[in-house]
């Protein structure tokens, strides 16, 4: 995403913060976290549980639960428009309309009382305007993009009737119905066999490439967002600690974390008995976050400054950002 | 580790019923693990991939004797599991135990980790008092967790420290084999790392021989020393892990290798893709000839008729693979 002309921005979050009350205390699921996606570009959010990746994308759509959770700042900038100032009528209308998304659970997404048929014509008659007939049609040339073998006949069929992976597929069917401009896949992936993931992920690829859709693929797995995106943010503890386009992340991680994420990760193509390098210790709790840079327990790196204050936002490179204070020269690269 | 064969499983075979109506008469039998054999070296880690559904857990269950319904024979040190009596086999569990994939529920939610990790010293009567305190403390330790946590409940750890407490379970007992089934599936990367790296520390240490089950190549490439690979029932190729990797040479291998993205663009770019079509078949009625053919990129004639033997390349190499046109 180098090229000179200016591409069109399709979302533009800024200083994003979602805030849970609970028993604990507060916390910070989402603090503080910027970043904004072009036309037809696909990141990858990266992180390991509970760092705020999901809500993070429920927020854009507006959907944290209050109570507890509550979006206590920033702006999310939707081809142009403010959704955190958007009424909940015009939010409806957003949601599975211009941005869609496919959840972690496709059990708990479908409905299982109405047939595949019912759920995807549906919406494309409520969206695009279509009659009937010519939701069908559409619903099923869907169902057959997608891959479900058989579709005319399967069409009528209710989500418990398909294994795992086809209810993803489905679920990826629903989000594509009214060509959104946005679609967020939200670990589309990791209950899925290796097999499955591949299948779905090129459908996803193979849709932003044809219709200029945005993708943002949250996902665990470093190899997936390899494969399918053209830049990586890096999520811990509820904060964006490095942000990269994907060869560059790979090649020159820059912050301590994703350089620990990158050697955790066992490799496929090299040798075993190269014993994975790890992390130490456990990611923080949201609600009692260390003080100053919230990896700094678990960093080879921590100096006394890590303790105190929490690293500014820092341009190493050409759209290359991170957040730490640790010499840049002194980081010991994976091989 | 020597080539004395700790584990030789010979012609297993687990179905189960499938019951339909009031009476629940058996109208068919899901073919979970359909003739498979093979055999685990003394001091090695076999892993056992495949996708879900394959029959990896049936197998490692099989072996431990967990499954009534279980044909075929299982030599532990040469000695023919499913021909003991019941008591002979409570006494030879103790050297064979299970990890399981979900550290959530597998750990007794009501005991402190204390008397879970215990609880098998206690059933085989290994020790009592001051003993069992020092012995349990001491499997805390092994599994690098600090002793003073024996008093918490499995809700107070978190999941890798919960998969802490069933290796340390596991490992109460002495065994001479341990089936990890899963382990480290439901854990973020960076647990998954540590986790793997105890995993191989106390097999070497305690000279233990593991049977590793996982759906990840990747994860299953970097602890064993050789892997099967799995497909609706079968073992469809089985050699050394490196060998795997390098020369794989059944189909659903290689198909299954390209599914796997490896972490560097520049490397994942260069790679062939085999996009499997479709889903895996149902193991009611698996396809007739080798099972993998309505999969298969390769697939002629024969394929479709006739099931392929699982074979030796060369005498010796100890690479298997079942396949027509290999
Ligand atoms: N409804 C809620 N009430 C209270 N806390 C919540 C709620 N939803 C999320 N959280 C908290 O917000 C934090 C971020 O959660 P989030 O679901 O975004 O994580 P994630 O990065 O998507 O993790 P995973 O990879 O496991 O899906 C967690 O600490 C979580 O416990
Ligand atoms: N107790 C049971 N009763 C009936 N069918 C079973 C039982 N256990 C397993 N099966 C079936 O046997 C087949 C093999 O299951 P198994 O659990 O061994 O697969 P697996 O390879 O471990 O899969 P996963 O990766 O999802 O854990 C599946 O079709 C499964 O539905
Ligand atoms: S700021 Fe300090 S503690 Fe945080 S990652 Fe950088 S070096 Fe480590
Ligand atoms: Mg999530
Ligand atoms: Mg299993």
């Amino acid at each position: 995403m180098t090229t000179a002309a200016k591409k069109e921005i399709v979302l533009d979050v800024k200083n994003l913060k979602t805030y849970f009350y609970t028993q604990e205390g507060e916390l910070k699921a989402v603090d503080g976290l910027s970043y904004y996606i072009e036309k037809g570009e696909s990141i990858g959010v990266v992180g390991e549980s509970a760092c705020g990746k999901s809500v993070s994308a429920l927020s854009i759509l507006r959907l944290i639960p209050y109570p507890p959770g509550i979006i206590v700042g920033g702006e999310i900038l939707f081809q142009g428009q403010d959704l955190l100032k958007t009424t909940e009528e015009e939010m409806r209308h957003i949601r599975g309309n211009s941005i869609s998304m496919v959840f972690q659970e496709p059990t708990t997404s479908l409905n299982p009382v109405l047939t595949v048929s019912r759920q995807i014509s549906e919406s494309l008659e409520l969206h695009r305007d279509l009659d009937k007939i010519e939701a069908l049609q559409e619903t099923i040339r869907l169902l057959k993009l997608v891959g479900i073998p058989d579709a005319e006949r399967r069409a009528t069929d209710y989500p418990f009737q398909f294994s795992g992976g086809m209810q993803q597929r489905i679920m990826i069917a629903m989000g594509l119905a009214c060509s959104p401009a946005l679609l967020i896949a939200d670990e589309p992936t990791t209950s899925l066999d290796v097999t499955v993931q591949a299948q779905l992920l090129e459908i996803i690829d193979d849709m932003r490439r044809r219709l200029g859709t945005s993708v943002i693929i949250i996902t665990h797995n470093l190899g997936i967002v390899a494969r399918y995106v053209d830049r990586v943010n890096v999520m811990y503890a509820g904060r964006m600690v490095e942000t990269a386009p994907t060869e560059e992340l790979y090649s020159n991680p820059l912050h301590p974390y994703t350089i620990g994420l990158l050697a955790s990760v066992p490799r496929l193509d090299i040798a075993k008995k190269k014993s994975l390098r790890i992390i130490k210790g456990l990611p923080p709790n949201l609600a009692h976050l260390p003080s100053g840079c919230s990896f700094h327990p678990r960093c080879d790196y921590a100096m006394p400054i890590c303790r105190e204050k929490y690293p500014p936002m820092e341009k190493v490179g050409e759209n290359h950002y991170r957040t730490c204070f640790a010499d840049i020269n002194k980081l010991k690269k994976p091989q | 580790m020597n080539d004395v064969r700790l584990i030789e499983v010979k012609n297993m075979y687990m179905y189960f019923p499938v019951t339909a109506g009031v009476l629940q008469r058996k109208v068919a039998d899901v073919k979970a693990v359909d003739n498979i054999s093979f055999y685990i070296k003394q001091g090695e880690t076999l892993g056992l991939v495949g996708e879900s559904g394959c029959g990896k857990t049936t197998t490692g269950r099989c072996i431990l004797q967990l499954w009534d319904g279980m044909k075929g024979d299982v030599y532990f040190e040469g000695v023919n599991l499913p021909k003991l009596k019941k008591e002979q086999m409570r006494r030879m569990r103790r050297n064979m135990q299970l990890i399981f994939q979900d550290p959530f529920a597998s750990l007794d939610p009501r005991m402190t980790a204390g008397e879970i990790v215990g609880e098998p010293i206690k059933v085989h009567n290994l020790a009592s008092g001051k003993e069992y305190r020092q012995q349990v403390e001491e499997l805390f330790r092994m599994v690098e967790l600090e002793p003073f946590m024996a008093d918490r409940y499995p809700h107070e750890f978190s999941g890798g420290q919960r998969q802490r407490i069933g290796i340390a379970r596991a490992l109460a007992v002495r065994p001479k084999f341990v089936v990890c089934d899963e382990p480290v599936s439901a854990l973020d990367v960076s647990i998954q790392a540590q986790i793997i790296t105890l995993l191989e520390k106390l097999r070497d240490e305690l000279g233990l021989t593991y049977l590793f089950i996982a759906h990840d190549l990747s994860v299953v490439r970097n602890i064993s020393d050789r892997v099967a690979v799995m497909y609706l029932g079968k073992i469809m190729e089985i050699t050394q892990s490196d060998e795997l990797y390098a020369n794989p040479l059944h189909p659903y291998t290689i198909a299954l290798m390209s599914a796997v993205p490896i972490p560097d663009p520049k490397v994942d770019r260069t790679r062939k893709r085999i996009i499997l079509r479709g889903d895996v078949p149902s193991p009611v009625n698996p396809p007739v000839g080798c099972r993998f053919n309505p999969r298969c990129h390769m697939a002629t004639d024969i394929c479709r008729q006739k099931e392929p033997e699982l074979r030796e390349l060369t005498p010796g190499s100890e690479h298997w693979v079942a396949c027509h046109l290999v």
